[in-house]
């Protein structure tokens, strides 16, 4: 069989394990967050946090649940890299320097796993199991309380109240994200991943000697990672050490377990709506995008256009045997077009548009499908946009599931596309024109440019990928990255959840002969040509500059 | 002003209970219990895969790669291969411990080169003028059209255990040469280590360096 015809099943494959669970997690989901009941031991926890579960929340009030529990996670992170030295259970590791710590802690709470650190040398087992692996769980459930809260805006009316954080959060955790992480973890480490506190030991060699392992709860980490569309690898090679990610299974699985749960929250969307139809129309976008993306993605890794690629005879640089050109570009376009940021291969050495690709991917917002939570709700903030754009070629005010999109609704959705390409664009001329940061790069011309826009895309974006021959931990990007995924991340929510507000204070409009039906595919077509216009139209010049440079002159 | 602040404080002092009591269940129970299942249920991989030749000497990791090189020469910078053995892929993206210098754990990584990089594009270069050189044997001539990018090229981890069928098979000959053996004792050695992909279409063929090298020792061993 041909590796492009392998790849192909893969991706079939992969459809069809998604497809599968599409129903049961998204409807699953839906009940979750609809339940009037508590289980015991959530009531237990929620003892353990003061919080009455059952007082319902207006936008303010949800928001402030937000800001403060992350504020809160962020200065937890941070103190306990700062005092990492003196923890037991750190395996003789440092502490962290407050740039990289201040870093990394952002990083983590807000969803992104940048990591300017190296896994196995610099973080102990408290540390990553006790403080990364616990943010990968918690900033996803905060991911998915944010879009459930926008759901619940377009199906409530005349009452302005979002629902309750505090449940939201247990919620998420310990109904959606725990039961899949305790299977997921066993199958990794069924397929080799490792799971153990051996820390660092001796292991004999072939050819005499030993090597040095830092072994820990690595699989445990890897599942959440993924699942939680998180990204940040035990180890500085992140899902292509072997020991996260052992074989072409545990590939397929990771990549599954990355799309699994923004796919199945269209269907959670539609249910709790009242129109599956409306999920299935958001759906369509998400997987038009990612298919077309995969597709093109395959096309320029196997095609290996690049001077070294073509003596080499392929683009297997920073790719590994085991995953071959196939199972290396699905995994990059699944980690790009959500927030993940985990890598199985290394970006900076795909051919130059297979780099554009990755970074295109981030651009869109991710949104297709997404992170947990910050996919469905970045999606609704542009069907909102394409609605209201469809609004002014008709002339009717434009509506979207009986909710008037009015000046108040456009500005808060207009503030949210607005705030990472300023972040993105900003922070890259900046980095441009001044002196230093360029001395991080590895690469140079156009791709070296490429390094520092791939940077802050995945910061802003909250992605967490890397052209990872930039040296990023310096002071400089350790705090400016570090700024731009706190607020890549936590402003567009707050414009989230106002827009979330506004609508469920709304009377609802009845469906008139004139209103736009958004649950065809005609508005599927809409809302792909609006996000990919959109984005095409704010990155286009820094492309040009970048991985198009680079890809034409190849 | 006063209720505000104090608002604000009995947020926070919710969001840090919140913290603690959800660090407890995902960051203690939860690691601890798949921890526990998995040295009950799968202790071999759970533990790195470890691997033992025939005299029961742990000799590696199936999912590790290893270095089959000579002893560093004084003046060398990087040791020469080993061509006796199968040699794996280039490494050229692995570091050093710069952060803590009392271990001397293994950096994984890559190299981030580009396609158009001066330093890829020599490496490259490079790797294959010794590919060919070192696998051409008296009666045997290695084309360039016959090494795979794999044998050129560093993996994503720099520690992949894995070369291509065809890389091995391009190797045949050497090792038979160098270790005095018959080609196609070797080449049924290769084919006997080379796996394909999982149900026909998950993953990529491959063999797994250190496990032939273990056969081919013992082969080695067998012939006196």
């Amino acid at each position: 069989m041909s590796p492009v015809l392998a790849g192909v099943l893969q991706l079939l494959a992969l459809l069809v394990a998604l497809g599968l669970s599409y129903r049961p997690l998204g409807d699953h989901m839906a009940r979750v967050y609809s339940s009037e009941k508590h289980l015991r031991v959530e009531k237990w926890i929620y003892k353990g946090i003061g919080a009455n579960p059952s007082v319902q929340m207006r936008w303010p009030a949800y928001l402030r649940g937000v800001l403060g529990f992350s504020a809160v996670s962020v200065l937890f992170l941070y103190l306990l890299q700062r005092v990492q030295g003196s923890l037991p259970g750190s395996l003789g590791f440092v502490s962290i320097d407050p740039d990289q710590a201040f870093n990394t802690a952002a990083s983590f709470v807000a969803n992104t796993n940048w990591q300017s650190y190296y896994g196995e040398q610099a973080m102990g087992h408290v540390v990553q199991t006790g403080g990364l692996a616990v943010q990968n769980f918690l900033s996803a459930a905060v991911g998915m309380a944010v879009a459930v809260a926008l759901v619940r805006g377009f199906a409530r009316s005349r009452t302005g109240e979002l629902g309750n954080f505090w449940s939201d959060l247990v919620r998420g955790t310990f109904r959606v994200l725990l039961p899949i992480s305790v299977i997921g973890a066993l199958v990794l480490v069924a397929c080799g991943a490792i799971q153990n506190f051996s820390g660092i030991h001796e292991v004999g060699q072939f050819m005499g000697g030993t090597q040095q392992w830092n072994g820990g709860a690595v699989a445990s980490q890897e599942v959440i990672k993924e699942l939680g569309t998180n990204g940040g690898g035990y180890f500085n090679a992140n899902s292509s050490h072997p020991f996260e990610n052992p074989s072409g299974l545990s590939n397929l699985f990771e990549i599954y377990l990355i799309l699994v749960i923004p796919f199945a929250l269209t269907r959670t969307f539609g249910r709790m709506v009242g129109s599956l139809k409306q999920g299935y129309a958001i759906l369509g976008t998400m997987a038009t995008i990612w298919l077309g993306f995969t597709a093109l993605m395959m096309w320029t890794e196997f095609a290996h256009h690049g001077p070294a690629f073509d003596i080499a005879g392929g683009a297997m640089e920073g790719k590994e045997t085991r995953f071959g050109i196939g199972g290396s570009s699905i995994f990059a376009v699944a980690t790009t077009l959500t927030s993940t940021g985990a890598v199985n291969s290394f970006h900076s050495s795909y051919t130059g548009f297979g780099g554009g690709i990755t970074m295109l991917g981030m651009q869109l917002g991710e949104i297709a499908p997404g992170g947990v939570g910050s996919g469905l709700y970045g999606m609704l903030i542009m069907a909102v946009i394409a609605v209201f754009v469809a609004g002014l070629m008709v002339g009717r005010t434009p509506e979207y599931l009986g909710r008037k999109i009015g000046t108040r609704e456009i500005t808060f959705a207009a503030c949210y596309i607005l705030i990472t390409p300023a972040l993105v664009l900003g922070f890259t001329a900046v980095a441009m024109a001044l002196d230093t940061p360029a001395d991080s790069m590895t690469n140079s011309g156009a791709h070296g440019f490429s390094e520092i826009l791939y940077a802050y895309t995945s910061g802003a974006n909250n992605n967490g990928s890397a052209f990872a021959g930039l040296n990023a931990d310096t002071q400089w990007f350790n705090s400016t990255i570090g700024i731009a995924m706190l607020l890549g991340r936590f402003l567009p929510m707050v414009f989230v959840l106002a827009l979330a507000g506004s609508l469920a204070e709304q009377t609802p409009v009845p469906q008139t002969a004139g209103t736009l039906r958004t649950e065809k595919p005609l508005f599927t077509g809409l809302l792909v040509g609006t996000i990919l216009i959109i984005t095409g139209l704010t990155y286009f010049p820094a492309l040009a500059l970048g991985p198009l440079a680079e890809g034409l002159a190849a | 002003m006063n209720n505000s602040a104090g608002s604000t404080g009995r947020l926070l002092w919710a969001g840090l209970r919140a913290l603690l009591v959800l660090t407890v269940l995902c960051g203690v129970l939860y690691p601890l219990a798949v921890t526990g299942i998995a040295q009950v249920a799968f202790p071999g991989k759970a533990n790195g895969s470890e691997v033992t030749d025939a005299s029961g000497r742990v000799v590696g990791s199936e999912l590790i790669g290893q270095t089959y090189d000579l002893p560093l020469k004084e003046g060398e910078e990087t040791a020469a291969p080993d061509l006796k053995w199968f040699q794996p892929r280039p490494s050229n993206g692995l570091g050093a411990n710069s952060v803590n210098t009392q271990y001397s754990i293994i950096l994984s990584g890559a190299t981030n080169r580009s396609g158009d990089n001066a330093d890829l594009i020599q490496w490259v270069k490079d790797a294959k003028a010794a590919v060919i050189k070192d696998n051409s044997t008296a009666d045997h001539r290695v084309k360039p059209s016959d090494v795979p990018a794999d044998a050129v090229t560093s993996s994503g981890s720099g520690l992949d255990p894995h070369i291509s069928p065809e890389y091995a098979k391009l190797q045949v000959h050497r090792i038979a040469e160098v270790n005095k053996l018959d080609v196609k004792a070797v080449d049924k050695l290769v084919a006997d280590h080379t796996d394909g992909r999982l149900l026909g279409f998950i993953g990529e063929p491959r063999v797994n360096v250190l496990q032939l090298n273990i056969a081919l020792k013992q082969l080695v061993t067998a012939k006196g």
